[in-house]
């Protein structure tokens, strides 16, 4: 046994310790991408997931999108207008041609907006928007059956599609619009957008080609990328291995693990972003009594040191959070910052009449967050100092939201980002008073409930004064801050990497879908 | 021989039975695949109407009804992932596994007999102490860290400095250890050649053969040191016995009585263990797999207990199953072959 641990450690020890990374060479203008996972289907509506946005844009081009600092930024849509209190009138690109050869017109734009309607996956996200019309062929109206402040925030989801390209049957008789979940359908395995890049072939969980699409409107673009040829590497290790062997040029997700290696690495360099998914817990008032005390939740607060596991469990890949909206957020406060005093949490807890301390379940995943497991297990051991004792039990993805639907235990983590980009969001999701009817609080696992802060945020969703509607969402954190409705740990950070001359910096965001369109590779010829 | 192979076929057919009665029952701890397939803001009713359109909520003997009557007609369902049969996809997947377990296999044989044997008829020699010590070192350390090595080694390169650089001998060392890379450290390569059907090959190519050497070399160290011990130590014990003494006694070479007479009785037990470790190689491809993004069925099976693919998880589990009762055919027919006196009848002899 020693011997092999003797042989183990000095293999490793030779591996890790004595080497430096060779540089790599490649070829020109082909992108090979490495992301932990490909696109699920080819139908943009029959999924809502990040790997299917980050396809929209490679295929698609949205009305607007969003920029780095939170700004809209015209694509397919290059004005709009507020007309009436519902009514926003954009104006559309001309010129723009599908992949079908097809031109993109008004019509394609409405008709997008009603298949979306359509979609399990937006239905719920387009709520808002009552109807959309096409004024003349380059001029849509989209009304909302309420004043409601967010329609550019949707306006980056809607990826016109080919209308004419999506309609009539196909040989078997079915509707080429069609969406099927998880299904067959001819939207799942055809694509027509008006996107830079085109599909040339395609083996799911193996890899997809694409070629840059020739009449691509956006001509003054200085995206040089030919060709994409994007492979899927779920494994996290393997992934970086494969950027630092020069098999692929450029990857997504890189762990936390690996931020240091990749960083002094030759030939490649890591782009850290901050990101604006918040990590909480969320008590459960139903099971615990003792959580339905504001001091209580205050002094789970207190207890639980956010800086130092952003500082030294996720070693610097996250930021310290004290709220919901992460900074460039219309919410955002910046006067609330995390809280932590052991002396007064424990005092909070004397004085609910808890000195004694309780035991509480704890439920948390083990692959889905970046460290997840490790947080709850930090997140326990600071909670045991005011006699709170937590017995954690984590499971993988897959078994972990059917048991969070359940509602079965204490404690639960969770991690969110607000699919509209917007403070509003994660309230509606997360701690609005739980309603079945509405679906209000969906994702409010400890039944918290704040009536004010409910009404609060359901009168800035409807204000289309932004400047007042932000103040609102503000107070909205201040007051939810306050009573502690959910304990906030951070937003975890995005990294992905890229080989040397793959200029990704400019083309990446916090929201995560790199603009592949506009990269622009610079290889010199040595 | 007939009597036979209808009794093995008898076999996989239960075996199938069984593991899909398994598989089924364990269906609601492997989670709930319609939360893969909706966005988080998706609200319960949605998810509720998918589960009952795909009957997720029928009761367990509902379920296995549904997917037996299918299942009798080839039909094994539809992988929610994959959006195809799941037969289809394990058909697809399936050639680039067999291609690493081959490719495995083959290192297996050509190093494991040589060295074997060479360590048995010289066991004090200290070529064959280093390989003995090698071989206990590779039976300790897991596939995993195995995987990981090589590639840091072969494929993306480690210059060593642990020698003076000033010096020659520390250049030439630091030389000597250091390796540029290089090799291909995930997937199968783009050169792939189509065979027949779904089967691409990377056995054809220059470049397929290169990604096919590190996957093939970790899969095989799980087995390799496991054989040339196996195949040692019978070796020592049939050379001790009197047929082998009178060989020798008669004058026959050495060359002839070690691989003619001792070899073959040697190759008796280590072809029944074979077969099996080949069924359990299929199971070791999912680490080797998932380590170098092998497209292969064991990197399929994970992703689809990641995503809760029942259907494909379900059919994975009999097909394999089925390989085991047809390796371990195989490994009985090739054992009559070997020694005439085991009889293969449906009845024991």
């Amino acid at each position: 046994m020693t011997l092999k641990k003797t042989l183990l450690a000095s293999v490793i020890g030779a591996v890790v310790a004595g080497t430096t990374l060779l540089p790599m060479t490649a070829s020109a203008e082909t992108l090979r991408i490495g992301y932990a996972a490909d696109p699920e289907t080819l139908d943009i509506h029959e999924q809502l997931s990040g790997g299917m946005l980050r396809f929209s844009h490679l295929a698609f081009d949205p009305l607007v999108r969003w920029t780095k600092d939170f700004e809209f930024e015209p694509r397919l849509a290059t004005e709009w207008e507020q007309v009436d209190e519902t009514t926003m009138r954009m104006t559309l690109r001309e010129g723009v041609t599908f992949h079908s050869g097809n031109e993109l017109t008004a019509e394609d734009v409405v008709w997008t907006i009603e298949r979306l309607k359509e979609s399990p996956d937006y239905r719920a996200i387009f709520e808002p928007v009552a109807s959309a019309e096409a004024v003349d062929d380059y001029t849509v109206e989209i009304v909302t059956s309420e004043p409601y402040p967010l329609l550019l925030n949707l306006a980056t989801y809607i990826f016109p599609m080919d209308s004419k390209f999506y309609s009539g049957e196909t040989d078997e008789g079915s509707d080429k619009a069609e969406i099927v979940k998880a299904g067959n359908s001819y939207a799942s395995r055809n694509v027509s957008g008006t996107g830079p890049f085109i599909i040339t072939d395609r083996r799911q969980g193996v890899r997809v080609d694409f070629k840059r699409f020739e009449d691509y409107w956006d001509t003054e673009s200085e995206g040089n990328v030919t060709d994409i040829v994007l492979t899927p590497i779920a494994e996290n290790a393997s992934r970086v291995a494969a950027l630092l062997s020069g098999g692929v040029d450029f990857i997504d997700a890189v762990p936390p693990n690996d931020l240091d290696r990749v960083s002094e690495a030759d030939g490649v360099n890591l782009i850290e972003i901050d990101g604006t998914r918040i990590i909480g817990f969320q008590m459960n008032e139903e099971r615990v009594e003792a959580f339905q005390d504001a001091r209580v939740r205050q002094a789970v607060d207190l207890a639980i040191n956010q800086e130092a596991i952003a500082d030294r469990l996720m070693r610097g890949f996250a930021n310290p959070a004290g709220q919901f909206s992460p900074e460039g957020y219309s919410g955002h406060n910046p006067d609330l910052t995390p809280r932590y005093d052991i002396e007064r949490a424990k005092e909070l807890m004397a004085e609910a009449g808890y000195e004694e301390g309780f035991s509480v379940e704890m439920i948390a995943p083990n692959n889905r967050y970046v460290n997840d497991a490790q947080i709850a297990q930090a997140v326990s051991n600071m909670l045991a100092q005011i006699n709170i004792n937590v017995e954690l039990r984590t499971m993988p993805l897959a078994q972990y939201w059917p048991e969070y639907d359940t509602r079965q235990s204490d404690m639960a983590m969770i991690g969110w980002h607000a699919d509209t980009e917007d403070s509003a969001n994660f309230f509606q999701y997360l701690t609005f008073c739980f309603d079945e009817e509405t679906g209000a609080g969906q994702y409010n696992y400890g039944s918290y409930c704040n009536e004010e802060i409910d009404t609060l945020v359901t009168e800035a969703d409807s204000e289309t004064d932004l400047e007042k509607r932000n103040e609102m969402l503000r107070e909205a954190e201040a007051m939810l801050y306050e009573d502690t409705g959910f304990i906030m740990l951070h937003w975890q950070n995005l990294a992905y990497a890229a080989a040397d001359g793959v200029e990704a910096e400019p083309i990446v965001n916090a929201i995560d879908f790199p603009y592949l369109g506009d990269l622009v590779i610079n290889r010199s010829d040595d | 021989m007939i009597a036979f192979l209808i009794k093995r076929l008898m076999h996989a057919i239960l075996v199938m039975f069984v593991i899909s009665v398994l598989a089924f029952a364990i269906q609601d701890n492997l989670g709930d695949p319609v939360q893969q397939m909706v966005g988080q803001s998706v609200p319960e009713s949605e998810r509720e109407e998918i589960r009952e359109r795909f009957g997720l909520n029928d009761p367990f003997l509902v379920q296995y009804a549904r997917f037996a009557k299918n299942a009798v007609q080839g039909d094994f369902g539809y992988s929610y992932f994959y959006r195809e049969p799941a037969l289809e996809v394990i058909a697809r997947h399936l050639p680039a596994t067999l291609e690493l377990v081959f490719a495995a296999t083959l290192i297996i044989v050509l190093f494991s007999v040589p060295i074997g044997v060479y360590s048995a008829i010289k066991p004090r020699s200290p070529i064959s102490r280093l390989f003995m010590g090698i071989s206990i070192i590779g039976i300790s350390i897991p596939v995993f860290l195995t995987a990981i090595v090589l590639i840091q080694i072969f494929a993306i390169g480690v210059t060593v400095t642990l020698f003076p650089e000033s010096t020659g001998w520390g250049a030439w060392l630091n030389d000597f250890f250091s390796t540029e890379g290089n090799m291909p450290s995930f997937g199968r390569g783009y050169d792939l050649v189509n065979v027949v059907g779904n089967w691409d090959t990377n056995l054809a190519t220059w470049n397929g053969l290169q990604h096919l050497v590190l996957p093939a070399v970790s899969l095989a160290s799980i087995m390799l040191p496991l054989f040339i011990r196996l195949i040692r130590a019978e070796m020592m014990e049939v050379l001790q016995s009197e047929y082998v003494k009178y060989a020798r006694a008669k004058g026959i070479s050495m060359r002839r009585v070690y691989f003619v007479h001792a070899l073959k009785n040697t190759m008796l037990p280590v072809i029944t263990v074979g077969g099996v470790q080949i069924g359990t190689m299929v199971a070791y491809t999912i680490l080797t797999e998932t380590v170098f993004q092998w497209p292969g069925m064991g990197l399929m099976f994970l992703d689809a207990i990641n995503r809760a693919d029942i259907p494909l998880i379900v059919t994975y589990l009999m097909i394999v199953g089925v390989i085991f009762v047809v390796t371990n055919t195989i490994v009985d027919l090739i054992y009559g072959l070997v020694n005439p006196t085991v009889k293969l009848t449906g009845k024991p002899a």
